[in-house]
């Protein structure tokens, strides 16, 4: 793919992401599958909501989340939705060791809020809150944990991305690819702002 | 009834009113609340007529003035539109809507109301005592009953919460009475529907729905499971036995405390029946007070409108089933019996003993 | 920049590579025709079972297998994908593009269908098919013996993810994929459904996704959803399939207004009456679709006030729905109307769908509700919608667009007689359900007791489907000995839309010069007060196409193997699966495809000879 190193960024315009008609399609195609994904979770939260007294004889919100353990993990995760603005701003600038940069430091906060939640569920698990407890254990592994494997999923995707990019410069080839990544890194951010507050701070309070 | 709705659909009803059996069609109601529903249903119906009316009308006419004939070549004129008749067939139906969705809404909660006859006892009475009148109340002042059925697969269960006692597959109510049911399940989701007596309101598990129903006259109103449950849904069908308050009385005493000649039969043949019934039927199948609740309660069996749901009362029939139960209702929770288990001669013990249970006096 | 690509010689290679969206609306047409006839040949053996009481030719489990996969497969697996069929051939044309925004997701799309729709019909032979309908209500779903309900759940997932890329890529392709002059208010009515229709695909499948994953997890992984015994609630399930369940009838009947919307104004000569009334009754119904789901739970006992709402709702649809109805009528009205195929079919669905229409707003009335509720009244009322609005639209459709997509008409003659025996048995099998219902019938019942009355009604039914059958035979007849009827097949009808304005079949880049278009109905308005030829938007020049690639398939495979390995819970399996899906997205993310250029040359070579 050698011509892809001949588009240095002075050539590049201002938005390379949405520069092609493939940019453009890929950019408004995402915003609507993201519409999709707003209905899968909004499902997922409605489910937790319906069934979150249901705890039968196990545990229930009240007796395990710690909010201090939560509270870290939001602000991780918000912490790397930061750099990953930081990286597309980089971007549009035309620094692609920029870039690079503040998106690794994007991937490494989401393996830490990955790490936290897998301690976070090992120890729900250590009190007795297995998946087939109760109608609330598994309505709040399914809730958590698809997030949980979106997050992973993002991971995976913008480090194939940092990797398979690392020497090629800004392209109008990569631009949308990172640019799409980072808008579904929001995405995943947002719905953990809900998480965060229908299923802990509400667990805890309500 | 008293609301002017129900006077418009009058043509209708006459036209409708009548099809089908009288113990089974949501068409020939035979209870206020089947009578409610199927003049909502008549007057939906009239409305749409009259909607049919007007498009095949126009349609018919499009297509007969409209058609192209040999040799025509002429270009229509393109037309953009028209702002008026929009408006006009956008107006029409709303009106029409309307007049379907105000009955409706009231008769939703109506439908909904349980206590909508000790309602109207009390106001009765509260007028009776203004006018100073001291009549006792009017025939359907008889208070409200409670049932709860409780759907099995392929069965079910009417506990008389006012009685404390339980009965299987055949319900029995008092005319001119308000029955309230409660409807519960402990497997899957079932649903209650008498067509001629009220429309269906689902059985289902964790949930306890409610509804009500009333028999002005004496029958034998078929019931059906509405709600596909498993391979015998076709067959999971129960009896409303809508009888005088009198029999019913009876009814009710016989149930609570079966004959004597039920637990311990003077008959030889069918004392025999009652050992083979102890060996293998009482685990699940109660008499009185003594027997399991797995399967239907069986004090009144003899009195049984149909066996297993929907078999003919018939000794021979009884057999066969008891022979071979998924035969007759595939993959349903009771044991067949081989010959091995219950020899010949004991079943026709068995049946003997069987037919004798009965609660109401013979005629 | 282009890696050129010639042509692979192997036909076979050539159809399992393809990014063409003509192509990929042809597979999805043969692969939505297999399985109509398969929920075909299951509503016979149904319609059999039926015919007299307590007839025994089939058994309940059975039957209930058959009843489920019924009316999974016409749902999903039949009259969605032939709607994808049309909607990817006809749409790109009709907005003047030379493919879909995402060839590739496209490709995938289809596969995905596919194998979803065959993994579901492996259940057959692997000890039973799902049998606890296509509500697949718990808790009778999730107790449900053996795997037919996990090939279900699998099945199912697959197809519908499938769907929703196919939905995005709709979308997409219908905002920026445009020509130029093409403005939303100038595109013809099947485009514009199709996308109301995408979006409301969009919104509603993940609703889906989120109950087949409940449910899987609860099937295969322990969990307690569903579970009353463990604080889990049966109702969920209900409201998550219905808010899918209920805007996927809209996704349905949509395409097919819109396809009805093109045969009518064609065949009466006349542009279509109240176009922009069209367009907003459609955003109309789509809106209204999401806000009525609960009106199949009626009965479930969600109060009055509920009840009443969605009642009111409901009826609310019935106004757009008119609004369509005398649109059609008035476009009719002053025109020159032949009676093609085509248009039979259009004028067959307008009395056939107002009766469906009718029992609709009937069944909204939620206090007699009680009484329709779970009888065959429903049954009747949603085969008359189904069959009498989607099923008409695709064979209007198929008619219509036949020349276009293959080069040839089908035989008029046979197709009237396929027309009116179809019409015919279609009335006979389903009027009289209408009274079954309202006597006592209720649905989903392996037969009935002799003496409730119910068998001649049945009877009668049944000899309505035979005739069905019949018809549908000689449909297929037809598709085969019509070949010979290749001319004047660009523009059969005096067609108004810029499909009609490309060869027959179009060519593998559909427009040599990307048209301009200049108002409604574009090729009408050239042919009427033009000089009958689409000006140009841009000069001749080499055309940017995307590569094919074995991509898709490899996906799609992937995930059908992980299906097993989740029916079965063999975890190396579900790996190897994932394994294969993943590495196959990977390497499609890695490996930068940019499609390839044709030249000049070749595309005024083509026009030559053509």
């Amino acid at each position: 793919m050698a011509e892809q190193q001949a588009s240095t960024y002075e050539q590049l315009p201002p938005n390379p992401e949405t520069a092609t008609l493939d940019g453009r399609n890929k950019y408004l195609g995402f915003w609507f599958f993201l519409g999709g994904e707003t209905v899968l979770f909004g499902s997922l939260i409605g489910t937790y909501l319906g069934l979150r007294a249901g705890t039968a004889d196990g545990p229930g919100p009240a007796d395990l989340f710690h909010l201090d353990l939560v509270f870290i993990m939001t602000m991780i995760l918000l912490t790397s939705s930061l750099t990953s603005v930081m990286a597309i701003i980089n971007m549009k600038r035309g620094s692609h060791k920029k870039l690079l940069g503040w998106m690794w430091g994007t991937v490494i906060l989401g393996a830490a809020f990955l790490g936290f939640e897998i301690y976070e569920f090992y120890d729900y698990y250590q009190q007795g809150l297995g998946f087939g407890t109760s109608a609330f254990s598994s309505a709040f592994y399914a809730l958590v944990g698809t997030h949980g494997a979106h997050v992973l999923f993002g991971i995976l995707w913008i480090s194939t991305l940092l990797i398979r990019y690392r020497n090629s410069g800004i392209t109008l080839t990569n631009a949308p690819k990172f640019n799409t990544a980072v808008l579904y890194w929001h995405f995943i951010d947002v719905v953990w702002v809900f998480i965060f507050t229908v299923v802990y701070l509400l667990g805890i309070g309500g | 009834m008293k609301h002017f709705w129900r006077l418009l659909p009058l043509s209708f009803i006459l036209l409708l009113s009548g099809c089908g059996a009288e113990n089974m069609s949501a068409l020939n109601p035979q209870g206020p609340v089947a009578e409610m529903q199927f003049s909502l249903i008549a007057l939906s119906l009239y409305i749409m007529i009259f909607v049919l009316f007007v498009v095949f009308a126009i349609y018919i006419f499009v297509l007969i003035k409209f058609r192209e004939r040999p040799g025509d070549t002429h270009i229509p004129k393109q037309v953009h539109g028209n702002r008026t008749l929009e408006i006009v067939w956008t107006t029409i139906p709303i009106i029409l809507l309307l007049m379907l969705a105000v009955p409706n809404v009231m008769d939703t909660f109506t439908l909904a109301n349980t206590e909508i006859e000790q309602e109207e006892a009390e106001i009765e009475e509260e007028n009776g005592e203004e006018n100073g009148d001291d009549a006792p109340g009017s025939v359907s002042d008889q208070e409200a009953i409670t049932i709860e059925v409780n759907a099995h697969q392929f069965w079910w269960e009417f506990e008389y919460k006012d009685y404390e006692f339980t009965a299987g597959q055949d319900m029995y109510i008092p005319t001119d009475t308000q029955v309230n049911i409660e409807l519960i399940s402990d497997d899957v989701q079932h649903s209650f529907w008498v067509p001629a007596l009220a429309g269906k309101q689902d059985n289902v598990p964790g949930i306890t729905n409610e509804m009500w129903l009333e028999a002005p006259e004496e029958g034998v109103y078929n019931g059906k499971c509405a709600e596909l449950c498993g391979a015998s849904h076709w067959l999971m069908e129960f009896k409303v036995v809508a009888v005088d308050q009198g029999t019913f009385d009876d009814w009710v005493d016989g149930m609570t405390e079966p004959p004597e000649e039920s637990i311990e039969p003077t008959n030889e043949v069918a004392a025999d029946g009652r050992e083979v019934f102890e060996d293998s039927c009482i685990s699940c199948h109660a008499v009185g007070d003594e027997g399991g609740q797995q399967g239907p309660d069986l004090t009144n069996y003899g009195e049984r409108q149909v066996l297993a749901g929907y078999l003919d009362h018939e000794d021979e029939k009884l057999e066969a089933w008891l022979r071979d139960t998924e035969e007759y209702k595939p993959d349903n929770e009771m044991p067949s019996f081989s010959e091995d288990e219950i020899d010949d001669e004991e079943m026709d013990a068995l049946i003997e003993y069987m037919n004798s249970l009965k609660v109401l006096e013979e005629d | 920049m282009s890696t050129a690509q010639t042509g692979s010689k192997n036909v076979i290679w050539d159809w399992l590579t393809t990014v063409d969206h003509k192509k990929i609306g042809i597979l999805y047409l043969a692969g939505g025709a297999f399985f109509f006839v398969l929920g075909g040949i299951e509503a016979i053996l149904m319609r059999i079972q039926l015919m007299f009481p307590e007839f025994t030719f089939l058994g309940a489990q059975t039957f209930n297998e058959l009843l489920t996969m019924h009316g999974t497969t016409m749902i999903f697996l039949a009259a969605m994908p032939l709607l994808f069929g049309f909607m990817n051939f006809i749409i790109p044309l009709q907005i003047g593009a030379r493919d879909v925004a995402f060839p590739f997701l496209n490709a995938l799309g289809f596969w995905l269908f596919l194998f979803g729709g065959l993994l579901l019909n492996v259940s057959w032979f692997t000890g039973g098919a799902p049998d606890a309908g296509w509500t697949a209500y718990v808790p009778l779903s999730s107790e449900s013996a053996g795997q037919g309900l996990d090939y279900y759940l699998l099945g199912l997932q697959v197809s519908g993810l499938g769907t929703l890329i196919g939905g995005i890529n709709f979308l997409v392709t219908v905002i920026n994929m445009r020509a130029p002059g093409m403005s939303m208010m100038r595109m013809p009515l099947f485009t514009w459904s199709s996308f109301v229709a995408s979006m409301l695909i969009l919104f509603a499948f993940p609703a889906l996704t989120i109950g087949l994953l409940l449910l899987m997890l609860e099937r295969l992984f322990g969990g307690q959803f569903f579970a009353v015994d463990f604080g889990g609630n049966v109702i969920i399930w209900q409201h998550l399939f219905w808010i899918f369940g209920h805007p996927e009838v809209y996704i349905l009947i949509l395409p097919a207004f819109g396809i009805f919307s093109e045969v009518i104004p064609t065949f009466a000569k006349k542009r279509l009456f109240g176009y922009s009334a069209m367009v907003f009754a459609t955003l109309i119904i789509g809106f209204l679709g999401f806000m009525v789901w609960a009106h199949h739970m009626f009965t479930v006992g969600m109060g009055p006030v509920a009840n009443a709402i969605f009642a009111v709702a409901t009826m609310a649809i019935a106004v757009p729905t008119g609004i369509k109805i005398f649109n059609w009528l008035l476009t009719l009205w002053g025109g020159r109307i032949r009676f093609t195929t085509a248009n039979l079919w259009a004028l067959g669905f307008i009395p056939s769908f107002v009766m469906g229409g009718v029992t609709g707003v009937m069944l909204a009335v939620s206090a007699a509700n009680y009484q329709f509720h779970d009888t065959y009244f429903v049954v009747a009322h949603f085969h008359y919608v189904i069959i009498g609005g989607v099923v008409f639209g695709l064979f209007a459709g198929a008619y219509f667009w036949w020349p276009k997509m293959f080069g040839y008409r089908l035989n008029e003659t046979m197709g009237k007689w396929f027309f009116w025996l179809f019409l015919i048995g279609f009335h006979l099998t389903f009027f009289v359900q209408h009274f079954l219902g309202l006597l006592g019938m209720q649905r989903r019942v392996a037969s009935y007791l002799e003496g409730q009355g119910f068998g001649d009604m049945n009877f009668v039914s049944t000899m309505g489907a035979f005739l069905m059958s019949i018809a549908f035979i000689i449909f297929l007849i037809s598709i085969f000995t019509s070949k010979k009827n290749t001319e004047n097949v660009n523009d059969p009808w005096d067609g108004r839309s810029l499909e009609w304005t490309t060869t027959s079949p179009p060519l593998h880049y559909n427009y040599p010069q990307t048209p301009l278009v200049r108002g409604l109905d574009a090729f009408w308005l050239e042919k009427y007060e033009g000089d009958g030829r689409m000006k140009a938007a841009e000069p001749l020049g080499d055309i940017h196409m995307p590569n094919p690639t074995i991509l898709p398939i490899v996906i799609s495979l992937g995930l059908t193997i992980a299906s097993f390995g989740f029916i079965y819970l063999v975890y190396w399996l579900i790996f190897v699966g994932l394994g294969i899906t993943f590495g196959a997205m990977f390497i499609r993310s890695v490996k930068e495809d940019h499609g390839h250029h044709i030249p000049v040359d070749e595309i005024k070579r083509d026009l030559e000879e053509g």
